[in-house]
């Protein structure tokens, strides 16, 4: 297991119920994308947030990332929706 | 070339006049300057506020990021980008991008592309809040906005 910090923006930190939090992560937890499907059987919130991982946008330690990287020695990772700025 | 780069995430209202003037003094290279300003609209009476959510932290590096490939694309003296997070009324700055260059092709270009990855690329996020008293959606991100976004993509 390992800590990480997961940290949500926007409709997904409503649907999860917490802006941020520490979590043990399976080591065989590996990508983004299995992260977050793991995430989503954690209870209804996860599952709302994560019904659509295609509307659903991860960074690794601040940077944008894909549904296929690696999430090892990630400090914080965060989700969010498309985003819509400016 | 060096270009000085002021890039600030905020809650407070900006002077576009003032940050404007500051592109250009005291360079003397300077010879245009492009600017761009993002209002906080009403959607025809229907919106109160906008509330703009933002990743304190990866926003400034994001926008470094963008404004680091704007600087390997076009030579320019300055940069700057603000950009606003909090409850913006219709009519209230939310973001200013400004650049400036020996020429304006430069400048317009830069200051495009700037814009048009910082909608894509920065996170921020709207939350709507309607006129009738009631809270609303969170905006949704628009297609238009990603094939703005390609169309500055590097040709391999």
């Amino acid at each position: 297991m390992t800590d990480i910090k997961l940290v949500y923006f926007a409709w997904v930190r409503e649907r999860v119920g917490v802006a941020e939090e520490i979590i043990d992560v399976p080591e065989n937890i590996l990508t983004v994308a299995a992260l977050a499907a793991w995430l989503s059987q954690r209870d209804e919130g996860y599952a709302s947030a994560f019904e659509n991982p295609k509307l659903v946008r991860a960074a690794i330690d601040r940077v944008h990332a894909k549904p296929q990287d690696v999430i090892a020695g990630a400090r914080e990772i965060a989700f969010f929706p498309p985003m819509t700025g400016g | 070339m060096t270009t000085r780069i002021t890039i600030c995430i905020q809650a407070e209202v900006f002077d576009a006049g003032k940050e404007t003037e500051a592109l250009t003094s005291p360079r003397e290279d300077v010879g245009a300057v492009a600017t761009f300003i993002g209002y906080c609209r009403s959607e025809g009476g229907r919106l109160k506020a906008l509330e703009l959510e933002h990743y304190p932290g990866m926003a400034e590096d994001e926008i470094k990021r963008v404004v680091d490939e704007a600087c390997t694309r076009w030579p320019l003296s300055s940069v700057s980008v603000i950009h606003r997070y909090g409850v913006m009324k219709p009519g209230d700055g939310i973001v200013f991008v400004g650049t400036a260059s020996t020429h304006r092709a430069q400048a317009f270009a830069a200051c495009e592309f700037l814009m048009d990855y910082l909608k894509t690329r920065a996170p921020f996020w709207k939350k709507e809040y309607r006129a009738d008293g009631t809270v609303g959606d969170w905006v949704e991100a628009k297609a238009d906005d990603d094939a703005a976004a390609a169309r500055w993509a590097l040709k391999s």
